[in-house]
């Protein structure tokens, strides 16, 4: 009965390599996603509904020189990438909190490729909903000028987002102690982008939101991706957006790390 | 004799509180070793240290013949941890879950699907492989716990209070599990606080207490060190039990003290000899009733854990 168990692993069937584990989490993740019908939903349906919202509902009172929608469709899909990828920090938190954490770390792998599996993951199903919201925006009328080239910039600088979001959130899902204060990121992170050039122009604004809104990190990524995608002038914009995310997606790995140890070594 | 876990004078303190207070422990190869103590006495504490996830703060701990703080990632590799809480991915099917912790000790896709396939054969999964683990019962998912632990035929196999909480068939099951593993030439370290299981699957018993080992030795071993039988004797009231039990600590019994059964129980060797001796002791008394009897484990457990000093 226990012969073909008990025979050893020859060394011919092994393959080293982080990436690899990094791999096996990222496939594990993106399961989770796909079995987890109420996280799908949330994530496709959420920004299909907004984008809906804006356009149809507030968008006739709305004069942003332009057609709403154009004006309106980069900003849905920043704010859907940035409320999708926090969804990392519940994945986190419910790692470290359910004793899988444990397992890993009596694994011969380097325990925070359970983290890049989280953030990888999180990249991939949020560029998936932000093609859906694409989709539908351009069901409704939204006619982009941008080039192959300008598309694969669009899509450059939103997966920097997703990573900088996601990181940031597996952080915050380390740092705190349940899934549910996990999950309150999540809303955080919808509100942040209303407060930037995605859904009205700055100059509209109270002075005190405007400096905010004209200096945040959410603005110049969506100036740079309605640029791409529109053919507008986009300036300094994607440096900036490339500046601050890289930075915010390096300052997301530094935290993880540092609370990486010290979550794990209690 | 070939030793595959050796500790020597472990510590580890939370803060300022000392959980594990110098750990002696040796487990031999091929064999199966019980933890045995009751919630806080520092066993789960010891299986992560010798398992590589909490550092000691003094002493050596040695595991399949490496030093846990000089070659971690050689002991993980040589290791595998079965937690108190069972660690399978919920939402993922037993068979991914098998194949998951295959492919995270870096066997090829293949031999990680062959791996999978055996062990839900032997630990009878076959037909609940594809299904949810969310699905599975309390002794299903304590089972897949189990095979995850052998993916990759570990030298030393740690199990973390493998049966609590599981109803009685599914204790059993585990059991032969474990005793099937022991068979097979794992070492398999356990820790638990039902005497029984230890008795049952254990080779040796360590008896945990306060941080402490307090009593080692097989489960004959450790019954015989409180006394092959307790004497029970029945007293006509509080004050003669007073009296019983102050003769007889001054004798160096260590009695034991049933007030609402106006009893007093003390540990004999379960000779005629030592049985006479200590009615001799409390010969001016007017004792109701003397019986004899054979120690529970439960007893040997109080005894051991409440008392360690008896056994030293």
């Amino acid at each position: 009965m226990s012969t073909a168990v008990s025979s050893p692993v020859s060394p011919a069937s092994r393959t080293p390599g982080v990436l690899l584990d990094v791999g096996t989490f990222v496939g594990r993740s993106l399961r989770h996603s796909a079995r987890s019908v109420d996280a799908t939903v949330v994530a496709v349906v959420l920004p299909v509904l907004i984008l809906l919202v804006f356009v149809y509902v507030f968008g006739g009172a709305m004069d942003t020189g332009t057609e709403y929608l154009t004006y309106v469709v980069p900003g849905v899909i920043v704010l859907c990438a940035a409320h999708g990828s926090a969804q990392a920090a519940v994945g986190v938190n419910q790692d470290m909190t359910t004793g899988v954490i444990d397992r890993v770390r009596s694994l011969p792998v380097v325990g925070s490729a359970v983290l890049a599996g989280h953030v990888v993951a999180g990249v991939v199903r949020n560029l998936v909903s932000t093609a859906v919201v694409v989709a539908v925006a351009l069901l409704l009328g939204f006619r982009p000028v941008a080039t192959p080239l300008d598309w694969l910039a669009a899509a450059g600088l939103l997966a920097l987002l997703m990573a900088g979001v996601s990181a940031l959130a597996a952080a915050f899902g380390l740092l705190v102690t349940s899934a549910e204060a996990a999950g309150a990121l999540s809303f955080v992170l919808l509100f942040l982008p209303y407060v930037s050039s995605g859904f009205v122009p700055p100059d509209t604004m109270p002075a005190v939101l405007r400096g905010f809104a004209e200096h945040q990190p959410v603005t110049p990524l969506i100036e740079a991706v309605r640029g791409l995608l529109l053919g507008t002038p986009v300036g300094a914009a994607p440096l900036l957006a490339v500046a601050w995310w890289g930075g915010l997606a390096a300052l997301g790995v530094l935290a993880c790390g540092l609370l990486f140890r010290r979550r794990a070594a209690r | 004799m070939a030793y595959t876990v050796e500790v020597e004078g472990l510590r580890k303190s939370f803060g300022t509180r000392p959980v594990l207070d110098g750990i002696d422990l040796r487990v031999e190869r091929g064999s199966v070793a019980a933890l045995l103590g009751p919630n806080g006495a520092g066993k789960t504490t010891t299986v992560k240290v010798l398992s590589t996830l909490l550092r000691p703060d003094a002493g050596r701990v040695v595991v399949a013949g490496r030093d846990v703080l000089v070659e971690p990632v050689a002991v993980r590799r040589a290791i595998s941890l079965t937690g108190q809480h069972a660690t399978v991915d919920e939402v993922l099917t037993g068979r991914e879950n098998l194949v998951m912790t295959g492919r995270l000790r870096h066997l090829t896709k293949a031999a990680a699907r062959e791996r999978a396939a055996a062990l839900l054969e032997r630990f009878d999964l076959v037909e609940a492989a594809d299904r949810r683990v969310s699905t599975y019962s309390g002794g299903m998912t304590r089972r897949l716990d189990i095979a995850l632990g052998l993916v990759d035929d570990p030298e030393v196999l740690f199990l973390d209070e493998p049966t609590t909480g599981l109803d009685p068939r599914s204790r059993r099951d585990v059991w032969d599990s474990v005793a099937e593993l022991a068979a097979s030439g794992v070492t398999v370290l356990l820790t638990t606080q039902y005497l029984e299981e230890a008795d049952r699957l254990a080779d040796r018993i360590a008896v945990l207490a306060a941080g402490r080992v307090a009593a080692e030795g097989t489960a004959d071993e450790l019954k015989s060190l409180i006394g092959g039988e307790t004497v029970q004797l029945v007293l006509p009231d509080v004050a003669t039990l007073a009296a019983a039990t102050g003769v007889a600590e001054a004798r160096g019994y260590v009695a034991r003290v049933d007030a609402d059964g106006l009893s007093l129980h003390v540990p004999t060797d379960g000779t005629a000899a030592g049985v006479r001796e200590l009615l001799e002791v409390v010969a001016g008394l007017p004792v109701l009733r003397v019986s004899v009897h054979r120690p529970t484990l439960d007893e040997v457990f109080l005894a051991l854990t409440e008392a360690p000093a008896v056994v030293r």
